[in-house]
Order: structure tokens, then C-alpha cells, then sequence
């Protein structure tokens, strides 16, 4: 038995290394919903041209989709100063760009110039910007570098993950990648074609290089329908992100090939106007101004309606500013808003409005009625809008529904303030309050309920400004943690955003792909790509 | 009237009439939400299955008929006076004034309209029912639906303008306004008619295009734009054919209108 013992392991070995090498290879294929805007990782700020960047590019630091934690990558071992100014990089050695060159710190060094360069005006380096002054980036060896910015950066090491290290001494500039593929060819409205890096650094736990995929093949299909139909027919293998009608109608025919992985940290919410100089009746303004009136108009919503109804079950009624699929910021203390209509009335009445004859009056005597705007061509707002419509009816409230071509409605919401209240989604793509920054602080330009104030209006306001800002300079992420908690539970107590509901993350996964595992953070189903495999008949098909 | 002349009347006077007691006929009111049976194919309770919020597609589709049908041809009406009296006048006075009216109405036909249409809405206060929505809609679609028709009538009104009856009138002493309202509208009438019945299923498409859109009838009010609207997925339409009913009715509407309008026309 002993001496079989080698013979066995080295048959389950080759087994191992048969069943890889029968999985590997093959062309994946999906669709990008747009042209590329761009190929250079620094200048990315469209969905196609991210695409492109996370399939491509090689970072330093990755934040792992399913877990949400930061992993090292192209640096081995990261160390932030306690001023949170600072981070010094351990480097990987013995890495290299897809066209051979060696990866060093000067890589990483050029990146950050070109990235914090104000000329290149860089989407990503927006992220870094702190206080004024220069970024020193401080070369230690061929494999550490120093990065120090003029101010504290919260969350500094998880931004990162957007930065691809760009070569500093390749001829092929941008094209010269660490990531997984590299771009082989791209035609102009019709695909990007991505070819395996044959030096990408990792490899699987026996040893064999990754990724397991010899290609990508993204298609430029903008028309949802068409891409549908071609994913119908095998022609495409995934949609990284469809609707709940779609979902439903695929998973009808095929379960199998339909994915939910829960709330995603997309949100939809209504607000109301509080622009004190909007063209809007002044006692309108003042309803809107009422936290009595926001909070009974939130109560009187019937959220698990509009999820199970709206959104045939795929989305979940949202407890406040942050869903709960963000495992880092997401408020567990936070209460589900209960549906009560007795509740609400009694909230309306401490402001002096009275139920007469079904219809609700203020106390002068003007009828509650207001419009609620949305942007045409969204159905699921569209059936929200007209939920909410009917749900306020029961409290005596007339509500009109009113589409809007979007220009029509971004000109209304942020220039004239012409309208009452808006009903708009919020798509976060990334984990930390930072990036809502500009959502929160009442200067803030998408503070969507009354934006761009000289100073706060309110004391709730100006308390979430000193919040943001405490986060926003802390280094330690308990206090960061606290304070952004705290903002939560005020706008949970104000309701100047009265969240409705967090979207599911929904995907469609061909059969033919293996080692998928759809999560709930962008890119949902190509996030572990290095590791995906097509089934051996498809893959022998693309070659 | 022929046999299909005739089918087409009936037909249409009986979609009129059954939207007309969309009161009497249908299940439930057109705004209510049924909401523990969204998506339900045909059942006795809901002869045509509800739509997403759960609403009675039945119900949706006689008073969205109503609407359609009713507004559709006082927008004709309006668009048919406005070309009446732009048209009738350019044609009849003729020189300097035809040539402006007429450069004046090429501008306007060269207007790409739907998006003049999406433009207008956006600017309409906001704080408006549905009812007023809907007559907002179809009184835009009248207001900005005379220039092809204008063109027609200055046409058959300049060709008046030179006729021997009208020289006659003329010669007799008549004045100007007596022979335009006496004389030259009342034999433009033909051409009026005409446009006015080509116009009820263009404007009946145009608010179906706008309702596709998202911009026509407000909530929760029904019309044939907004019922058109769950037939906008078709990549992933999955043999529901009772989801067509409305798509067919503005195919028998439409066509009936158009073997009405050729019996008008040779009439004319």
C-alpha cells in the first residue's frame, strides 16, 4: 500500500493537469455596451473603457470582489504612515509587461507623476487629490517606492485598485499591460479583441499560468435587445448586468443560465426640492422643508411593493444611504422603514395637516399635491413613480407622475430647480464614502435636495458636513467607521433621499462557462477572470 | 359604400361605442393595482391578464381606446382649422404673402417635430393631472401638425383664386373676406375633409410613438402610446398574445381610417 501511495498521487496529478489542460483555452465572449473612450487606464472614465482597464490593466493593490478586502497583487506588502499621507510599496519581482519589459518601481514612480499630472486631468487621480501641492514619489529601490500626497487620503491603499501600472520604458506606451490579456486588435464599432498575456504573473495553485482563457472577444452592442438574443443563442457567453424583465424571461426558458446575487450598492430614491429660491410655491417649499412631511412620505411608500412588484422580487427595500451588499460601510444598526400609513398621517398632523374628505390639506387650507419627475424610457422607475402615486393617494396626497427627457430633467434639477419632486437612482461603483463626497457636503454639487449652499442651512446639514470631513481626514478606520455611521443614521432621521429600494445584482451566465462566481461588486461576473474556464467542446470551437 | 368600406365603420363604430362604456364594460378601473397579480395571463377576473403593477389590461385598453380615439380627431380638428386658415389665406391672397406663408410652413415641415414635440413637453409646467396631460398632448400634436396639410389647402386655394366663379364674385363687387369665408372655404371643403381624416390616424400613431417614448399620456391614465409600451421588449416577448390586443386595434383602427378616407377622398 505504501509504495502505491507515489503512484496514486501521481496519477491524481496528471488527472489534475489532463482536467486543466481539457478546461483551458478558448475564446470568451460578451458584449461592451459602448465604444471604448479610451484605452489609456489613466484617462478611464466610461463603463466599455473599464472594461477594458480591469481585464487588462495590472494594479498594485486589488480589493477582491467577493470579499471586498484589499489583496496585494503587483505589490507584495503595502505600509500606510500615520498621517495616512504616505504608503510605501513592496514590489513583486520578477514581473513582467505583456511586450517582455521588466516591472520595476520607476513603473510605478512614472504611473503616479503621469496620474496626479493636473495637465492629463486623470478621472483616476481625481480619487488621490488632497490639500494643495505636489505628489513626492520617492524611488527606494528597483522594488519599493514611496508615494506621499500634501494632505491625508482616506482609504488610501484601496484606491489602488483603479491605478494599472503603465510601463515606463516600453515603446508600446499604454499598450504594454500586466494584467491578464492585452488588447490583440479593436475595429471601431464592431469589437475589441483581447489576447492572453503570456508573461502575467500569476499562476494557480499547481503551477500553471494564468489565465486559463486564450481570449477575449468583446463585441460593441448597444442595443440590449440584440444582445439579449445573440446570448439566446450561444453566440455570446455572459451579460454582466441585465434588468429584472430580461432576467426573467431568460431564466424562464433556462433557470441555469440566470444568476441573483443579492442587493447590489445600486439605489433608487426620491427627494424633495428644499431649494428655498426654486419657482416652486413658497408653501410647497416649506412642506418639502418639513422633516414631519419626508419622513410621512416615506413611511407611507410601500417598499416591499415596489421591490416585489416594480422589480418582479429582484431588489430589496432599502434601509438608508448604503446597501447592505457594502460589507465595510453599510450601517447595521439602521432599521427597515415599516410601511404605516397611521404612522405617517400622525407625522402629518404635528405640522397642522388634516385628512378632509380623503384629500390632504395644509393648514391654510392648500391640497397636498405635487409632481414627482422621472427620466422617460425607465420602466422600473415609471412603475415606481406610479406605486408611489396610488400609495400617497391612501394618505389623501395627489401626486402626478411626470417623464422627462433626462437633459430636460438634469437642466431642472440643477440649474432652474423647476420642479417639486425626483425620482433617480444612484449607481456607486465604489465601496468608500469618499466618492459621495460631493452627494453629502451641502456645498456639494449633486447634494440633489438643496445643492451648492454657501453654508448649511440646516443643523442636521451642517453636522453631516463636519461628519464627512472628519471621515474624509482620518486615517483609522473605526473613526471613520463611526462617523460615517452617524451621517447614515441622520439622513435615516431626515429623509432628505427617501431610499426605496437596492436593485439585485443580476447577471446571465452561459453553461459553457466554469469557475464563475457572480457577486454583487463591478465587473459581477468576470471579477476572478484569470480564473474562468469554457467547457472543453466550446473552447476547441474558439480557438 | 362597399362591403369593406362598410366592415370598416363597423368596426370602428363598435371600438368607439365599447370604449365609450369602458364605464360599464371593463372589470375595474383603468388606474387600479391589483398587486399580488402582476404579469397574470388571461383569467376570468382579468379577460386580458394584468400588466406589470397588476393593472386589468382590459380595463387599460377600452379607456385607453377612449382617449386615443377621442382626442385623435380633435387634434385632426385642430390641425385642419390651423392649415384651413394659413393655408386658405396664403392661397388665396398669393404673391409676396403665399411665398412667406409658404417658405414659413417648409420651415416648419423641416422641424424634426418629434424631438419640437419632446422640447414643448419639457417645458410644460409640471404640476398637471393626467387629464390635462392627455389634452396637452393632443392639442400639441394639433398645434404642430398643420404644415403638411397647410400646403395642400394653399394649393387648392390658389387654384380658386384665378377660377372663373371667383372673377365673377370679384366683378360683382364682393369683398375680400365675403369671397374668402362665402366663396373659397366652403369649396376648399373637400381638401379640409381630407386632411382631417388623414390626419386622426398620424396623430393617433404620433401620441403611440410618444407614449413609447415615455412622453405622452401622464400616469396612470391609459392610452394606446402607453399601452404600446409593453410590446417595446420584443427580443424577449414570449408568445403572451394577449399583450397584443392594443397593437392590434391601432392596426384595424388605422386601417379602417384609411379605407374611409379614400371613400372621402374620391367623394371629394
Amino acid at each position: 500500500m505504501m509504495r502505491r501511495t507515489p503512484l496514486i498521487r501521481l496519477a491524481i496529478i496528471l488527472l489534475i493537469a489532463v482536467s486543466s489542460l481539457a478546461q483551458a483555452g478558448g475564446e470568451l465572449r460578451f458584449c461592451l455596451r459602448s465604444e471604448p473612450k479610451t484605452f489609456n487606464p489613466l484617462l478611464v472614465a466610461d463603463d466599455a473603457s473599464e472594461t477594458i482597464r480591469y481585464l487588462t490593466g495590472g494594479v498594485l493593490i486589488r480589493v477582491n470582489r467577493l470579499t471586498q478586502a484589499a489583496e496585494p497583487e503587483l505589490a507584495t506588502s503595502w505600509k500606510l504612515s500615520k498621517d495616512g499621507r504616505s504608503i510605501t510599496f513592496t514590489l513583486r519581482d520578477k514581473a513582467f509587461f505583456s511586450d517582455g519589459t521588466p516591472f520595476t518601481a520607476e513603473d510605478v514612480a512614472t504611473t503616479v507623476r503621469q496620474m496626479m499630472d493636473p495637465q492629463l486631468h486623470s478621472p483616476t487621480g481625481d480619487a488621490f487629490r488632497s490639500g494643495t501641492g505636489d505628489v513626492a514619489v520617492q524611488v527606494l529601490a528597483p522594488n519599493r517606492v514611496t508615494i506621499t500626497f500634501p494632505a491625508g487620503v482616506a482609504g488610501l491603499d484601496r484606491q489602488f485598485d483603479q491605478v494599472a501600472i503603465m510601463s515606463a520604458k516600453s515603446p508600446k506606451k499604454e499598450m504594454a499591460v500586466l494584467g491578464p490579456f492585452y488588447v490583440a486588435d479593436y475595429k471601431a464599432g464592431s469589437y475589441v479583441l483581447l489576447r492572453r498575456n503570456p508573461n502575467y504573473w500569476k499562476k494557480d495553485t499547481n503551477g500553471r499560468q494564468l489565465p486559463y482563457l486564450d481570449g477575449i472577444r468583446l463585441d460593441i452592442q448597444s442595443n440590449r435587445d440584440i444582445e439579449a438574443l445573440r446570448f439566446r443563442r450561444g453566440e455570446i457567453d455572459l451579460i454582466n448586468s441585465i434588468d429584472a424583465e430580461y432576467y426573467d424571461r431568460i431564466g424562464e426558458a433556462s433557470p441555469a443560465l440566470v444568476r441573483d446575487a443579492g442587493p447590489s450598492l445600486d439605489s433608487e430614491q426620491m427627494w424633495f426640492n428644499q431649494v428655498e429660491k426654486a419657482p416652486i410655491p413658497g408653501y410647497r417649499i416649506a412642506w418639502f422643508r418639513s422633516r414631519n412631511f419626508r419622513r410621512a412620505v416615506s413611511e407611507a411608500i410601500n417598499r416591499d411593493d415596489l421591490a416585489r412588484v416594480a422589480f418582479s422580487s429582484h431588489a430589496k427595500p432599502a434601509m438608508g444611504p448604503v446597501s447592505p451588499a457594502n460589507k465595510i460601510w453599510f450601517n447595521a444598526k439602521l432599521k427597515p422603514i415599516a410601511y404605516n400609513t397611521a404612522s405617517a398621517l400622525q407625522r402629518l398632523q404635528k405640522d397642522g395637516f388634516r385628512l378632509d374628505k380623503g384629500v390632504l390639506r395644509d393648514k391654510d387650507g392648500h391640497q397636498v399635491e405635487f409632481s414627482i419627475v422621472t427620466n422617460s424610457g425607465n420602466k422600473y422607475r415609471e412603475r415606481m413613480a406610479t406605486m408611489i402615486q396610488q400609495d400617497l393617494g391612501k394618505i389623501g396626497m395627489k401626486v402626478n407622475v411626470v417623464t422627462l427627457d433626462f437633459p430636460s430633467l438634469i437642466e431642472r434639477m440643477t440649474e432652474s430647480f423647476n420642479y417639486e419632486a425626483a425620482l433617480l437612482g444612484l449607481t456607486n461603483v465604489d465601496l468608500d464614502p469618499n466618492a459621495q463626497m460631493t452627494v453629502w457636503l451641502s456645498s456639494g454639487d449633486n447634494h440633489q435636495w438643496n445643492p451648492r449652499q454657501k453654508s448649511p442651512e440646516t443643523s442636521w446639514e451642517a453636522e453631516i458636513d463636519r461628519l464627512m470631513r472628519e471621515q474624509a481626514s482620518a486615517v483609522d478606520f473605526p473613526v471613520r467607521k463611526a462617523a460615517f455611521d452617524r451621517v447614515q443614521e441622520i439622513v435615516a432621521d431626515q429623509a432628505p433621499f427617501i431610499y426605496l429600494v437596492n436593485k439585485n445584482a443580476l447577471s446571465a451566465i452561459s453553461t459553457a462557462l466554469q469557475g464563475e462566481v457572480p457577486v454583487v461588486l463591478r465587473p459581477q461576473t468576470y471579477w476572478n477572470i484569470e480564473r474562468l474556464t469554457l467547457k472543453a467542446e466550446i473552447a476547441k470551437t474558439r480557438q | 359604400m362597399n362591403k369593406l368600406r362598410r366592415l370598416s365603420f363597423a368596426l370602428l363604430l363598435a371600438i368607439v361605442l365599447a370604449s365609450l362604456g369602458a364605464d360599464f364594460l371593463a372589470p375595474a378601473g383603468y388606474a387600479t393595482q391589483f398587486r399580488e397579480t402582476p404579469n397574470s395571463p388571461p383569467t376570468r377576473a382579468h379577460l386580458l391578464g394584468t400588466d406589470a403593477l397588476g393593472r386589468d389590461r382590459l380595463a387599460r385598453t377600452l379607456y385607453g381606446t377612449r382617449v386615443s380615439l377621442l382626442l385623435a380627431p380633435a387634434a385632426a380638428l385642430l390641425s385642419t382649422l390651423l392649415a384651413g386658415m394659413i393655408g386658405g389665406f396664403a392661397g388665396y391672397v398669393g404673391g409676396a404673402w403665399q411665398k412667406a406663408s409658404m417658405a414659413f410652413t417648409d420651415l416648419f415641415l423641416s422641424l424634426p417635430w418629434l424631438f419640437l414635440l419632446i422640447t414643448v413637453r419639457a417645458l410644460l409646467p409640471l404640476n398637471v393631472s393626467p387629464t390635462a396631460s392627455v389634452m396637452v398632448t393632443f392639442a400639441l400634436l394639433g398645434i404642430l401638425g398643420w404644415a403638411a396639410s397647410a400646403r395642400v389647402v394653399c394649393a387648392g386655394a390658389a387654384g380658386m383664386r384665378d377660377s372663373e366663379f371667383v372673377l365673377l364674385a370679384r366683378a360683382s363687387g364682393i369683398g375680400r373676406a365675403r369671397l374668402l369665408f362665402i366663396h373659397i372655404l366652403p369649396n376648399l371643403k373637400p381638401v379640409l375633409l381630407a386632411q382631417f381624416w388623414l390626419s386622426i390616424p398620424i396623430f393617433i400613431l404620433a401620441e403611440a410613438n410618444l407614449g413609447i417614448l415615455g412622453l405622452g399620456v401622464a400616469e396612470p391614465l391609459p392610452s394606446w402610446g402607453s399601452l404600446l409600451r409593453e410590446l417595446e421588449d420584443l427580443a424577449t416577448f414570449s408568445g403572451e398574445f394577449w399583450k397584443l390586443v392594443p397593437l392590434a386595434l391601432l392596426v384595424v383602427v388605422v386601417t379602417s381610417f384609411q379605407f374611409l378616407i379614400s371613400h372621402n377622398e374620391v367623394s371629394a
